[in-house]
Parts: C-alpha cells; structure tokens; sequence
C-alpha cells in the first residue's frame, strides 16, 4: 500500500491490469464457467418452453379473431360447457386408469424378467420393450386395424368363442377402453425397465436377510423391495401422469376423440377446438387447464421423495 | 440351541465342485469358525447351513432334524452378513424386531427383548435411527442385535468384520465373544482372517480348496498343523519351509538343510523320524519364534548357525529378520537388543524341539 501511495502512475497501471484479469478470472470462476456452458440448455428451453408457454397465456386472453383483450372470458365461456366438464372427467379417467395399469403391469413383468436366467434375459428385455420403441403414431395405426368396425382381427378371433362383434371405437365405453388400452400397451415398457433397473439394485443380501428373518415370498415384496423402490415408483409414476394426461397421438389416431366427444382429453379436444375449430385463443385456454392438475401432482410427489431422500 | 452336523455335504455349480465332502460335527454353544483363503468354500458352506444355498449331495443336520430341504426362514437360524444387511427403510428398533413381528410375537415381548439386546450391545441411543445414520461398528452391532433378539438355535456369522477398520475390527471381536459367553448359542462363524479364527473359536475348521484340511483348537492348529497347508495358513509371519534332507552320520540323525549346515536332531525328534527313507525329499517347517539370536548358554535341540541379515523390521517389542538359505527367505524373530541391521552378520539358534518334518510330495506333516 505505502509505495502504491508514492507512485501515482503505478496505480493507473495496475488498474487496467486489473481490467484484463477481472476477465480472466471471471471466467476461471466456476459458477460462470457452469453457467456459459448451460447457457445453450438455457436459450434452447427459452424458446421452445418459456416463450410458447408465456405466449399460450397471452393467446388464452384474446377473443376468437385475436383482436380483443377479454380478460378470462374464455375460461368463463369454458366453465359453462358440459363438453369442458366430459374432458376434464376423461382425462382424468384415461390418465389415472392407464398410469396404475402400467405401474402395474410393469411392477409384475419387471419381476418375471428379473428372475429370468442371465443369459437370456436381454433377449426377453429387448423384445418387451418393442411397443415403447415403435413411434406411437405408427403403432396406433396398427391397432386401429385391430380395431376396425368390419374387418377387425380381435372380433374375427373373438367369433370363434360366439363373442361379439365388439364396437372397440364405435360406443363411448368401448372406445374409453380401447384408448386406456392401447396407451398401457405403448407405456408399461417404460415402467418395466425402469422397475427392473431399480430391482437390480436391491442388494440380494437383504433378500436373504429377510429370508432368514422369516419373510415369505410376499412379505418381502411388501417389507423390502416396495421400501426400496418407493422413490423410483414415484417419479416414475410422475411422469407417466404428465406424459400420460398431455397424450395426444394414441387418441387422435384411434378415435379422434369421438364418439360424440367421449373420448376427448385435454390436448386432443384443445387441437380440435384451437386448430380444427380456428379458435386458438380458447384452445390455448383449454391447454392450460392441464397445468394446474399436474403441478398439484407434481408438489404431493415430489415432496414425497425429497423427504425420504436417499436412505441407502 | 442345537448342536449341527454336516455329512458328506457337496456344493456343485455346473461344472465347478465349490464344497467337495464336508464332514463337520458341532456341538451345543460350541463356537466354530471356518477358515480359509478366498475361494475355498467357507461361505458357501454357511450359506448351505442357512439354507441359502441348496445342498447338492449330503445332509445337514440341526438339532436332530435333517434341514436339507427347509427354507431358511424354517431352520431358526440368524445370521450376520458381512455388509450387515440393514433394511435401509427402518430404525434400528425396526430392523432388530423385524423377523419377531413377522412370527406375530405380542408387542410387549418384542419390546423387552428389542430393549435387552440394545443394552447388551450398548446401542440404546440408536433405537430410532435409520441405518444411514449410524457408523459401521453401530451398524455391526444392529446386525448382531438382530440375530440376538430372534434368539435362534444357531448363529451364522460371515465375515462380519470385513468392513470395519482395523482397530474397530479388534474392539468387535471381543464384543462378539463377550456376546457368545452371554447368550451361549451355537455359533458358526465364517472369516479369512485367521487371528479372528484363532482368537474367537472354540474349534477352527480350516478349510481349502472345498475340503477340510484339519478341524481343532486353535493351539493344535498352531502347535501340531497336519498339513502343509494349514501349517503356512495359521500363524503370522507365516512359518518357514525349508528344503531338507535327514542324513545318518556316525548312528545320530541329522537334518541337512545346505552343504553348509546340518543339525543333529533332538533325540525325541530323532526317534520320531527314525523311519523315514534317508532320500525322501523333505521340508523343515519351522516358525519365525523359534528362530532367535543365539544365547550365551546352550539348550538341548537349539542349535546356532551363521547367517548375513537381508532385512530387518523392528517392531519395538521384537525385531523380524529376514535372510536367505539356499535361495528361500526365512524369517526370524529376535530381541530389539540383539544387534540385528540390514546386512550385517548374526548368530542364530534354531530350536528343533518346535520343528515340524513334511513330506515334500504329500504336504503331510511326519
């Protein structure tokens, strides 16, 4: 400090120094460092998520033509249709039923698979996980032809047992079913895979502990691998709901929300009135219904698992 | 409590023989460990006691009952795992009553032998705690406090004290005997580590290669190994082999070790040898303590020879000498006082009393 104080023209010196090094190591810092690389992660989110999602709540504000600011008239005028009504009870139908027949279904096959021998398990891995791989636009075409009211190979199969014909898209019910169903069969894989990896890693060792503990076979599902894979059922189970409730394809192709609307769930019957209907303004609004619904579930599991943490 | 017997017991996987004929009687509160290196089939004949594995030929027996084909959770046995095998989800309190809350025991029943084993063990504080909260000694006793509460015919112990540090290790072991001494169950305890075996068992069973090699206390183990093996296995540092001949010279036996150096044999040795062919090819088994400095006064069977010191390790209490005979490294034990350093020349004796005689082709000790 005493020199710098004799030496005015040092300081001037070390200042623009300074300057050039602030850069440095402002870069050298870590946090900016981690923040110029997730800058691309940033912009890319901005302007696919945050942009359309702001732009959907400014569209759901606006009158049919785009023109006139009408405040939430578009969710009053909703709130008065019993379509509105059917949907929401439909989503709800179609994302509950579809997500605890998966988790199921998965829980079970994530069993069989995991006590199937080494050697060929990867075989019978690859093949179950088929039905999640194949774009679902194109295997909802191929059980459409399963489906189909004259030439349907199910009922052809059926009459040979006296049942039938069945009206898999043709009566609400029926359709209902054949949407759940078709949606089970594309998503269970997703939940088989993600139960066996979670499987795998409960040590044997508790298994034998518990064995010798004296815990039958379903003892030890219900005290040590349910325990154990709590944490992966919940956020598997969270974000089947969300991919599940948002579904679009399984049920535009399959039935396109009809008969009479009894189909419809929240992005279909959104893409029929937005698109189909040319009133984006109060599709935008009934896209955004599905927000509210999924962060309630979002909050109950989340803060589920943040509480338990890791226990391992 | 029961005593447990292994007859002719036989482990195969596909083509590999891990146990091969096990024959083991272990009596009521005895407590047996079974040792050996990594491999030999120790662990798999626990698990085959737990019914963890299945028997592939023989019977197991506990407490008169042929338990071959009973599910472990039917054979009332405990067992402790060497990764302690704690249910991550529950307390501790939970963890050690689990296998009485599956047999629906009352609540009060639970509680007060949940209570006696955590004081037996000194984990009172811990009852409530989740297996993630707890050190791995703590979790050590969990485990154990586990297999006591059940209060089962046998307890299986394998490796429990793998995990734990050293000094942990040792602070474990006496409580595990303190343990046995208390609730005198029969115990049957798995280990690699042979201190552990000699420190902790009534009998040791060493074991190798899926047979047994020699079952006794561990002072016969240590005094009078049948085999090469179990002589090499039991002791630290481990006992010398060196090549060897008997030669008769003047009517007295004498053991040729190089050109350079023969003993005559003490004379109980000598008779006990007397048989064995002159040009048998021999080993001398001799441990590190009986080879010393040399002392001023002379004993029968302890004979000096000179040697040139390669390395020595002062341990405080005593120094290990390290040299070379005939291109074989024998170790030593001498006095800190004695004068032993790297290199230099020094007087030792040998005592042949402790000598061991094995037959080079067989491993058997004469």
């Amino acid at each position: 400090m005493v020199d710098v104080a004799f030496q005015p023209n040092r300081v001037a010196g070390a200042k623009s120094a300074r300057k050039r090094s602030s850069l440095k190591t402002a870069l050298k810092r870590k946090s900016t460092a981690a923040f110029l690389m997730t800058l691309p992660l940033i912009l890319l989110i901005t302007i696919l998520v945050l942009y359309p999602a702001i732009y959907s709540l400014h569209l759901a504000t606006l009158n049919k033509s785009m023109q006139r600011f009408i405040g939430l008239g578009n969710f009053e005028f909703l709130f008065k249709r019993d379509t509105f009504w059917l949907v929401v009870k439909q989503s709800c139908i179609f994302a509950i039923t579809a997500v605890v027949f998966k988790a199921l279904i998965g829980f079970i096959v994530a069993h069989f698979v995991h006590n199937i021998p080494a050697k060929g398990q990867r075989k019978w891995r690859g093949m179950l996980l088929v039905p999640w791989v194949i774009p679902p636009a194109m295997s909802t075409l191929a059980w459409l032809w399963l489906f189909d009211p004259s030439y349907s190979a199910f009922n052809y199969t059926l009459s040979f047992f006296g049942i039938g014909p069945i009206p898999w898209t043709g009566d609400a019910n029926w359709a209902r079913f054949s949407v759940i169903l078709v949606n089970i069969w594309y998503g269970a894989p997703f939940f088989m895979i993600m139960y066996l990896a979670s499987l795998k890693s409960v040590p044997d060792q508790l298994y034998e502990a518990a064995a010798i503990d004296g815990a039958n076979w379903w003892q030890r599902i219900w005290y040590v691998t349910l325990p154990m894979m709590r944490n992966i059922i919940a956020i598997t189970t969270l974000f089947s709901l969300i991919v599940t409730f948002a579904n679009f394809d399984i049920v535009r192709i399959l039935t396109a929300g009809g008969p009479l609307d009894h189909t419809h769930i929240f992005a279909t019957w959104a893409f029929r009135i937005g698109i189909e209907g040319s009133d984006i303004p109060l599709g935008a609004s009934v896209s955004l219904f599905m927000v509210p619904i999924l962060a309630v579930a979002a909050i109950f599991i989340l803060r589920d698992v943040n509480k338990r943490g890791n226990e391992a | 409590m029961a005593d447990v017997t292994l007859r002719k017991v036989i482990k195969r996987y596909d083509e590999v023989e891990a146990v091969r004929g096990i024959d083991l009687d272990i009596a009521d509160k005895e407590f047996v460990v079974l040792v050996g290196p990594s491999g030999c089939g120790k662990s798999t004949t626990l698990r085959m006691i737990a019914g963890l594995e299945d028997i592939t030929d023989g019977d197991i027996i506990i407490g008169g009952d042929v338990v071959n084909d009973v599910p472990p959770k039917d054979r009332d046995i405990a067992m402790v795992f060497q990764n302690y095998a704690l249910y991550p989800h529950m307390t501790v309190a939970e963890n050690m009553s689990f296998g009485l809350r599956l047999k629906r025991y009352p609540k009060a029943e639970i509680k007060s032998r949940v209570t006696e084993a955590a004081r037996m063990l000194d984990i009172t504080d811990l009852i409530d705690r989740k297996p993630k909260q707890l050190s791995g000694g703590q979790r050590q006793r969990v485990a154990m406090g586990r297999a006591i509460v059940r209060n089962p015919k046998v307890f299986l112990f394998d490796e429990p004290l793998s995990n734990l540090d050293a000094k942990l290790r040792v602070q474990m072991r006496i409580e595990i005997k303190k343990v046995h001494q208390k609730v005198r169950t029969t115990t049957v305890y798995v280990t690699h580590d042979q201190v552990e075996a000699m420190t902790l068992a009534d009998r040791v069973v060493v074991m190798n290669h899926g047979r047994i090699e020699q079952i006794g206390t561990p002072n016969d183990l240590y005094h009078k190994p049948a085999t090469r093996f179990v002589a090499g296995f039991i002791g630290s540092p481990a006992m010398n082999f060196v090549p060897c001949r008997l030669e008769e010279v003047g009517g007295r036996l004498n053991i040729r070790l190089t050109d350079r150096i023969a003993f005559p044999l003490p004379a109980a040795r000598a008779a006990r040898y007397q048989n064995v062919a002159r040009n048998e090819k021999l080993i001398l088994g001799i441990r590190p303590e009986h080879i010393t400095e040399a002392k001023q006064h002379t004993e029968p069977g302890v004979e000096t020879f000179d040697v040139v010191l390669d390395v020595t390790e002062p341990m405080g209490m005593e120094t290990l000498i390290y040299f070379m005979l005939e291109g074989i490294e024998v170790c030593g034990r001498v006095n800190p006082n004695a004068g032993a350093r790297d290199g230099a020349p020094l007087r030792l004796a040998v005592d042949l009393n402790n000598m061991h005689l094995l037959n080079e082709s067989t491993g058997v000790v004469l």
